[in-house]
């Protein structure tokens, strides 16, 4: 598995190589303009200027290999330099964004803190409320319990957040009045006090992150319980006189557990990547802003860094969940 | 183990061959698996319940505007904001025009759109899904597609597919199908990766089971292989997928239509209908239940069909 | 001071007396929410709106223009003029004079140097300047003396305030931005997010696109203000919930561009928590009828090219169905259900100052769809069989398209049905806003491109002189593949005749001969419909009740007098 693990790691440098490259012939492909959000009084000979300006007047390949030298070769310097205080990157040109002109990992890091926190326990929750309403739903498959959980989880994903998060704004900010309807990013938490102000200002967009996230959970984690629970080696394990919470939470858990890591894997990324509309509605101003804002506004530089690094982490947790499908079920091999 | 489909599963094989020919000789024509499978389907309450749900809201939006015969464009300027009535039993817009019409005009692009897109993606889905699963030597470049697609921004993607086919599938299938078959094919292939990842999980899984194992020593081919017993026994994420499937591609049908990706700004659909809805949530909040409570009873359908159609396939629950 | 005693003369009413006997910081805190968020404090790097605005709470002009679009003098004293001598009589350059005692907010002093500074930085070649233009035709800006700044121009300027006027055109600190002209620009970070001004505000903490905390400016050299000790200015999300903040949860003070459905914004400001507030200048929404084919059959070279007027669309040239067009759009109704406060109904493509709005064409105000009818009738369009008006075999159908926003698409499916009625058959088509206003030369859907047949959005222009505008219509500013697609001329209206009339306008000083041109020219398109203006729109803002002195500036940064806001009690 060890083998593997690092066959895997260092097969996975040419697949991020290549993903690179596919971004950013996409990005460039795309059409769209950085000087598109100017007020049109600024006449066309100086958004020309500011093209030029912004290197765009230089040809495709040499444009990517400067991304590449400054994120790959540069970008670590600076890291460095930070945690040393050395001065390898002085001088050297870092990733620049487009529209507010600075280091695009300076403001990934700004960003940090709070997708962290919003998307990040949004997903514990999930998780957390998710996996008990699975396995009991399956345990209890047609009970009350699972058709109230089944019309809620369904509802709760079919209704986007674009809608749920302004319903619970008018509900709680608007009409009760008990909770911040603008998430600030510029407080800090040090005692108490400051923790619960912190704790109001998430309650909303976790809750409407976290019901999408525990309705898509589940799902998969009854459907796969379901398939276990009939299994003969259930019976077995019953037969021989096994407390039914070993059975049902040891035995067949574990075996139903691999659609559920694929799906946790798949979303863990997304808690770096932060929640786009989710995100907007609460003006949390996390990763996943940062994104659509650069998109929108044609920063190229910033969206193929943040893409990036999504990629890297895509790629990675499919690989924990590749070794994590071997421990959980000890016939699966790859070598 | 869980073959579920050899015939030879429902005559016990240990009865002694005398008790055999001294049991009455079946009278019924035995019943084929999928008689069996259909009837349990039938039986199936929650299945059976989600279909006529389905089917009256197939008829609704497809039949209904045969009967209510209101333009969903036509603009009554006098008319606009109204809450329900006879003449406008769902209300009206904000120009005054017809929710009713609006809301039936409008499922049927969502629903056609969504089951359509839906069932690419899982087709897509499956098939990379059961071939990198099961096949190891197509594995690794399967899954690093996978990992690409999943690393690809959705939205200069579909920029990208919008300027290079938008006037190439007009031109070929009209405006109208040339759209529907651009926004199927975008939300179908920026979807399948998760069915593709649970999927593969599980085949690698299955394919170290004793029952193919037995399959494949009796010669089995792959090809039968993957038809007759791993793919009955990946039908149940399969399900969640295509449920979870139908709601996302109804939401992101409306989201690039709302870019500017898809159809015309006029022409409704439920989730465009609830997208314009959300500023007037406090005014008249009739207007964003419908199309939400449409959605979600579409989506809670189609996820009973799936229930249904997922117990009748498993044969050590048929008959319960 | 004297510099108060002017600004107080130009803008105040009673309602300031409370704050002018103020101290400085007495008010606390303020809160301000923009939902679309600032990238950059420097608005020579990012010439958007946002930007703008928000960086005019730190760094000034000379002159900024108030409510009225008045000019107000802000480091000076006084305006020069040809009368007081502050501009030469060759109108070839124009000499400020600046105030005394003025202070950066680092505590030191600001002088003419700075302004010279200002325009080099902006100028030089590999800066990419996004204000440059208000330094077109400036030969150089000269110190003679700490205290003087010259600003010398190649040609006669008859409206010589463009450098240093205005929120876009501010002042910079020397020595501060010193290490960054031209391409190092970019690598000032620290300068670019937290620049040294002589506003009522300086930065504490910029976070780019997300929220500004800035605290009141030490040095400002009126000792009483601002009255607000600090300021959290906060971007992002959307209008609609930017207007809830302040008009229902109270949670904000201040809310900028409001763009909501009327009933929707009434709804909010019926809580009583706050006040929406309009103000006018130079926007105009309108429709673009292109000149040239639009054909998907023609090629990239032809299509939608004007090609010295041999490539005529089939009949939007033809003035007698574009006033059809006009005639039969209801834009009383296009104001109410889109824009409510913030617009009134137009017929002019130049809507002011009020000088220069004409009243020629103030006919098209009501809507008159049978009189259409009968233009075209008399015209030789008549309705086939499927209703769709026909002419030697061509048939009136248009593709319209704009950039998605839930107002235009509503005016789009309005102005669809009123052109049906009038056998007009319409196809609609919306495009992202980022695709459309962007210049990408190989998207088919920017608006320069105009593969359509009729585009709508709104434009307007900066200050109050309408020179530069109306030079958009000039032959030569026709996009064309040959110049990238770029030009603002959008339209493709082409006449010897009018570009007679700008070269005119660029020569002549006194006020009123150029107002007459500019009306002149204003018809001329008018007459030729080639664009069909709908709508004059305003910004609309919101504030609380409890913050007073704000007075809504269309014409400059609407945040322009923010050190006279203050905490009503």
């Amino acid at each position: 598995m060890l083998t593997y693990f690092f066959r895997r790691l260092l097969l996975s440098i040419p697949t991020l190589l290549f993903i690179a490259l596919v971004i950013f012939l996409l990005l460039d492909l795309a059409p769209g303009d950085p000087t598109a959000q100017l007020p049109l009084t600024i006449p066309p000979e100086v958004r020309e200027q500011i093209r030029q300006s912004l290197g765009l007047g230089e040809p495709l390949p040499i444009r990517f290999w400067k991304w590449l030298v400054q994120f790959f070769w540069i970008e670590p310097q600076v890291l460095i330099d930070s945690i040393f205080n050395t001065h390898f990157s002085a001088g050297d040109s870092r990733v620049l964004s487009w529209q507010t002109r600075s280091p695009v990992m300076d403001i990934v890091i700004q960003r940090m803190p709070q997708t962290l926190w919003v998307v990040g326990t949004a997903y514990l929750v999930a998780i957390v409320i998710a996996l008990p309403i699975g396995i009991y739903s399956a345990y209890r498959q047609y009970s009350i319990f699972d058709n109230v959980g089944t019309f809620v989880s369904m509802v709760g994903f079919s209704v986007p957040p674009f809608f749920s998060g302004v319903l619970v704004i008018v509900i709680f900010a608007v009409n009760l009045g008990w909770l911040p309807s603008i998430y600030d990013t510029t407080h800090k938490v040090y005692d108490w006090e400051t923790f619960m102000v912190q704790l109001r200002q998430m309650i909303m967009p976790v809750m409407v992150l976290a019901l999408q996230i525990t309705a898509q959970l589940s799902r998969f984690m009854r459907a796969s319980m379901l398939d276990n629970l009939n299994q003969d080696y259930v019976r077995t394990a019953r037969a021989k006189g096994l407390n039914e919470r070993v059975v049902v939470l040891v035995h067949v858990l574990r075996n139903s557990m691999i659609p559920v890591v694929t799906v946790i894997a798949l979303g863990v990324p997304q808690i770096f990547g932060g929640a786009i509309i989710t995100e907007q509605v609460f003006k949390v101003n996390g990763i996943g802003q940062l994104l659509i804002t650069a998109i929108q506004a044609n920063d190229i530089p910033m969206v193929q860094t943040l893409t990036f690094i999504f990629a890297v982490l895509i790629v990675l947790f499919n690989l924990i969940a590749d070794v994590l499908y071997g421990l959980l079920d000890p016939r699966i091999r790859y070598d | 183990m869980t073959e579920p489909n050899s015939p030879e599963d429902q005559t016990p094989a240990t009865t002694p061959a005398a008790a055999v020919l001294a049991a009455p000789v079946p009278t019924a024509p035995p019943r084929s698996q999928w008689a069996d499978v259909w009837s349990q389907f039938t039986h199936h309450k929650g299945a059976m319940a989600g279909a006529v749900v389905f089917i009256l809201i197939l008829a609704g939006v497809f039949l209904g505007p045969l009967l209510w015969q209101i333009d969903p464009s036509y603009i009554d300027i006098r008319a606009r904001n109204q809450g329900p009535s006879l003449a406008h039993p769902f209300g009206t817009d904000q120009l005054g025009r017809d929710m009713m019409a609006r809301m039936m005009a409008g499922g049927q692009v969502s629903v056609a759109v969504g089951v359509t897109a839906m069932l690419l993606a899982l087709f897509l889905g499956s098939l990379v899904g059961v071939l990198a699963g099961y096949f190891r030597r197509i594995d690794g470049p399967l899954m690093r597609l996978t990992d690409l697609f999943l690393a690809l921004p959705l939205l200069p993607l579909l920029l990208v597919m919008v300027m290079l086919f938008r006037d190439m599938l007009s031109k070929n299938f009209g405006p109208e199908t040339g759209i529907f078959i651009l926004m199927v094919v975008a939300i179908g292939i920026t979807s399948w990766m998760p069915t593709a990842r649970i999927v593969r999980g599980d085949v690698l899984a299955l394919k170290e089971r004793e029952f193919v194992l037995a399959a494949r020593s009796i010669g089995t081919t792959p090809f039968k292989m993957i038809l007759r017993h791993i793919l009955p026994n990946v039908v149940s994420p399969i399900v969640v997928s295509a449920t979870l499937g139908i709601a996302n591609a109804i939401i992101t049908e409306s989201a690039l239509s709302f870019l500017g990706l898809g159809f015309p700004p006029d022409f409704p659909t439920w989730g465009r209908l609830l997208f314009d809805a959300v500023d007037y949530m406090q005014q008249n909040p009739e207007r964003v239940m419908l199309p939400g409570i449409a959605i979600s009873l579409s989506v809670l359908s189609v996820n009973y069909l799936g229930d249904g159609l997922r117990d009748a396939l498993d044969p050590r629950i048929r008959g319960r | 001071m004297k510099v108060r005693t002017l600004l107080l003369g130009a803008a105040a009413s009673l309602a300031f007396a409370p704050a002018a006997f103020a101290e400085r910081g007495e008010d606390g805190q303020l809160n301000i929410i923009y939902w679309q968020a600032p990238s950059t404090l420097n608005p020579f790097l990012s010439g958007g709106t946002k930007e703008v605005e928000s960086s005019s709470m730190i760094i000034e002009p000379l002159i900024r223009f108030n409510e009225k679009g008045e000019m107000v003098p802000m480091l000076i004293d006084e305006i020069p003029t040809v009368e007081n001598g502050g501009v030469a009589e060759d109108l070839k350059s124009i000499t400020y004079k600046l105030s005394e005692g003025v202070k950066w907010s680092d505590g030191s002093d600001f002088t003419a140097s700075d302004a010279v500074f200002t325009w080099k930085y902006c100028t030089h070649p590999d800066s990419g300047c996004a204000q440059v233009s208000y330094f077109d035709g400036v030969e150089a800006v000269e110190a003679p003396d700490p205290m003087t700044v010259v600003v010398k121009f190649k040609e006669p300027k008859p409206f010589p305030y463009t450098a240093f006027v205005g929120s876009e055109s501010p002042i910079i600190q020397e020595a501060q931005f010193k290490d960054c002209l031209g391409a190092s620009a970019p690598e000032c970070t620290d300068a670019n997010f937290g620049p040294i001004g002589t506003g009522p505000f300086v930065v504490d903490e910029f976070k780019p696109n997300d929220v500004i905390t800035l605290s009141a400016n030490e040095n400002y050299r009126d000792a009483s203000k601002p009255a607000f000790a600090s300021i959290t200015f906060k971007g992002g999300g959307d209008a609609a919930s930017a207007a809830r903040s302040v008009l229902e949860t109270g949670e904000f003070d201040y809310a900028w561009n409001l763009q909501l459905a009327p009933e929707v914004l009434d709804k909010m400001a019926a809580a009583g928590k706050g006040e929406v507030v309009v103000a006018f200048a130079t926007s105009v929404e309108r429709l673009h009828l292109n000149q040239t084919n639009p054909d998907s059959a023609l090629g990239p070279d032809k299509r939608s090219v004007f090609m010295n007027g041999e490539n005529k669309h089939p009949f939007l040239t033809d003035p007698m169905v574009g006033k059809a067009l006009s005639m039969a759009i209801d834009r009383q109704l296009l104001v109410d259900i889109g824009y409510g406060r913030a617009g009134k109904v137009t017929c002019n493509v130049l809507p002011g100052p009020e000088a220069y709005a004409s009243t020629a064409n103030d006919d098209c105000m009501t809507q008159d769809i049978e009189g259409a009818k009968k233009l075209l009738d008399d015209a030789g369009w008549v309705p086939g069989g499927d209703g769709i008006r026909t002419k030697d075999g061509m048939r009136l159908s248009v593709l319209y398209q704009t950039s998605t926003n839930a107002v235009r698409q509503d005016a789009q499916a309005l102005i669809k049905q009123w052109w049906s009625e009038l056998g007009v058959e319409t196809e609609l088509r919306n495009i992202d806003a980022s695709v459309f206003f962007g210049g990408d030369p190989s998207s088919p859907d920017t608006f320069q491109k105009f593969y359509a047949d009729i585009e709508m959005y709104t434009n307007n222009f900066s200050g109050v002189d309408p020179e530069a505008y109306m030079a958009n219509w000039r032959c030569s500013d026709i996009p064309t593949p040959k110049s990238q697609w770029q030009g603002a001329n959008i339209q493709r209206f082409c006449d010897p005749a009018y570009d007679e009339l700008v070269t005119e306008m660029s020569r002549t000083a006194e006020l009123d001969k150029r107002a007459d041109l500019a009306k002149q020219m204003n018809d001329m398109i008018m007459q030729s419909y080639s664009i069909i203006p709908l709508v004059y729109r305003g910004g609309q803002s919101a504030h609380a009740n409890s913050l007073g002195g704000v007075l809504m500036n269309d014409w400059d940064s609407e945040l322009w007098n923010i050190a006279d806001w203050y905490r009503i009690k």
